[in-house]
């Protein structure tokens, strides 16, 4: 039985439980929210998507789980993040240094800014290895993790500078970094984004691969609902610092039920979709500090009723495993 | 007659610099690329990084100086011109660009913006005749006339694209080239701007050549659309069928990889081995044969030509059928 079965075997435990997190922006005395009473959880094995547009607070969310956002000028305001039960939020900065990297690491949006120009990448990687797995940090590791994340000729790319590899290379390697402490959650900041959409395929194709093998959890967070579909078993959609619909990936993407879901999937275009004209959602994404009173979708929304300019919604599980925040979902 | 005719189109980029500062070595980020743009069409033009699309798009409208080959514009060519009858043409041909954010000159205000393009072209007879011209513009591309004293910071991504649009209609050209003009923007916002491209192509009978890395934008939005890897076009066809009926290898991947969101779709993806190589040591034959799933022994050492397999329909490979 190799270890990626093992991990498959045991009990679903919830990993991450974020709950009810309430974090502002600070700018002098005023407090801008960002995320606004963000609760969802993940278990072990699990891939979960964050989905949203610029300046939904997804990736706020997604660093919050490490504690990564400067506070200074972001505030936690409210509620905890339990990673395997300790609260992220409290924790001692030793404790804290000993999780990040060791049991959840990130990968993010531009390998090139992530990794050190003026550094080989065999030397990154085995630092990565030093810091959580000492007795590891061997030349034969390295080539193990690189082999791992499928970059051929690993033994003669150890010596290389990341200025000598192409984007989807440096994000193997990133990958590569992240997994060198076999930490049980990743969390991926629109790791493809910046890639070709053929090396894109190839780095879900090693994410799916990996998932499976490792049994890791996966947080991924993205705007393209396309790779929802390829890699998520649930998906949370968020708009203005609000989850707004919570659902198994597959039923979302089936059935949406909050109007902006609805809206997003009605406004992309999709290969030989046959649409001659596309759905806009009108108005622009509301900016942190200027939400609107009431259900935060209310002026773009194309169903809202005069009640919804008032009254915001709670996040409200209409059937089994799928939550939505809209007064008149069903 | 076609409105854009560009024959063998090449541009050579210098790097290597040896005795004397003569070049060595070059990258080749166009290669021979021919096409034509019918009056009111919109040709869309994908590939990935590197294969030269955003070079193409910028050496059509001499941002950047064809190395070789010509570009017709109403059966004029374009890279044989300078001073004041290259600034003539250039009334024709316009561009928006992607980054809706480096694209304005933060210190102009959105009236300036707009109206140096009248100015240079002596298109206002005067000052009210182009503060008119400047609020149809801007009502035009869905902005509020009173916009014109703002200054670009003060706007969305969505916003600054739509001011950039309206720049370019100032001087009423016939083909506009629009570089990834929705990439940098919001997901919901993309879908306005596409809208508002195709709804002034309607009432303006504009052409447009759509640069775009994002295949489903480029079908939704062209008739043809063109395909290039490595500074070539491996492929050229109605949008649909380069959808349903690709006849490159490339394509074929290009088109499995993008992802889809029907979560029952089962369809196989072709993952392409490696990466795209250097343009300055490009691979002999098919530049695509490294990373072909079918290539052959001919296809390492002969240069596909781009034939017609069916009408209308070209590709460069020599096993397409």
């Amino acid at each position: 039985m190799t270890p990626g079965t093992l991990h498959l075997t045991l009990a679903r435990v919830a990993l991450l439980e974020i709950k009810n997190l309430k974090l502002d922006f600070l700018a002098g005395e005023q407090g801008a929210r960002a995320v606004d009473d963000v609760s969802l959880t993940l278990d072990s094995g699990e891939t979960v998507c964050l989905v949203g547009e610029s300046g939904c607070g997804k990736t706020v969310t997604a660093l919050s789980v490490a504690r990564l956002v400067p506070t200074p000028p972001a505030k936690y305001v409210g509620g905890e993040i339990l990673l395997n039960g300790r609260d992220v939020l409290k924790m001692p900065a030793d404790e804290l240094r000993g999780i990040r990297g060791g049991v959840v690491s990130y990968v993010f949006q531009e390998p090139s800014a992530s990794l050190n120009p003026v550094i080989r990448i065999g030397k990154q990687i085995k630092e990565s290895l030093r810091l959580h797995r000492p007795e590891k940090a061997t030349d034969e590791q390295v080539i193990r993790l690189l082999k791992l994340v499928r970059i051929p000729a690993p033994e003669s790319r150890i010596g290389n500078y990341p200025f000598e590899m192409s984007g989807g290379m440096q994000q193997r390697v990133m990958i590569a970094m992240a997994l060198a402490s076999e930490p049980k959650l990743l969390v991926a900041d629109e790791p493809t984004t910046a890639l070709d959409v053929t090396i894109q395929a190839q780095i879900l194709e090693l994410l799916l691969d990996l998932k499976k093998r490792l049994g890791m959890s996966i947080l991924l967070i993205t705007h393209n609902l396309g790779i929802v579909g390829d890699i998520a078993d649930r998906v949370a959609v968020m708009y203005a610092g609000q989850i707004v619909e919570l659902a198994p990936a597959r039923e979302l993407l089936r059935k949406p039920l909050h109007p902006y879901t609805k809206a997003l999937m009605n406004s992309v275009p999709k290969l030989s979709g046959g649409a001659a004209r596309l759905t806009a959602i009108p108005g622009n994404v509301p900016r942190i500090g200027n939400f609107p009173a009431g259900c935060r979708f209310y002026p773009r929304c194309p169903s809202a009723k005069p009640e919804c300019a008032t009254k915001m919604p709670d996040l409200v599980e209409v059937e089994p495993k799928r939550w939505v925040r809209c007064l008149y979902a069903s | 007659m076609s409105l854009l005719s560009v024959k063998n189109l090449k541009v050579h980029f210098p790097v290597k610099h040896g005795l004397f500062g003569r070049a060595e070595e070059f990258v080749k980020a166009v290669d021979g690329v021919s096409f034509d743009i019918a009056p009111g069409e919109t040709l869309g033009l994908v590939g990935e990084s590197g294969c030269g699309k955003t070079t193409l798009g910028r050496a059509m409208v001499r941002l950047v100086e064809p190395t070789a080959g010509s570009v017709l514009l109403d059966g004029v060519d374009i890279t044989r011109m300078n001073g004041a009858m290259l600034r003539a043409q250039r009334q024709k041909l316009q561009m928006i660009f992607q980054d809706p954010y480096g694209s304005l000159n933060p210190r102009m205000t959105v009236e300036d913006v707009v109206g140096e393009a009248l100015d240079i072209h002596g298109l206002a007879e005067n000052k009210s005749a182009r503060a008119k011209q400047i609020a149809e513009l801007l009502k035009a591309v869905g902005l509020d006339a009173s916009y014109a004293q703002r200054y670009p910071h003060e706007f969305s991504g969505g916003q600054r694209q739509r001011i950039g649009i309206a720049r370019a209609l100032a001087v009423e050209p016939k083909l506009i080239v629009c570089d990834e003009p929705v990439s940098a923007l919001d997901v919901s916002v993309q879908a306005q701007i596409i809208n508002l491209l195709q709804d002034l192509q309607q009432q303006r009978g504009l052409a447009y050549l759509f640069i775009a890395h994002d295949l489903a934008v480029v079908e939704h939005i062209s008739r043809r659309v063109m395909v290039m890897y490595l500074g070539k076009v491996v492929e050229l066809a109605d949008a649909k069928a380069i959808v349903h009926e690709p006849k490159h290898p490339y394509t074929q991947a290009l088109i499995s990889a993008v992802p889809v969101v029907d979560p029952d779709s089962k369809r196989q993806r072709i993952i392409l081995p490696g990466d795209v190589p250097s343009p300055i040591h490009p691979p002999p034959g098919c530049p695509f044969h490294p990373r072909c799933p079918i290539a052959e022994d001919r296809c390492r050492v002969e240069i596909p030509a781009l034939r017609e397999i069916a009408a209308g329909h070209f590709a460069a490979c020599h096993l397409a059928k």
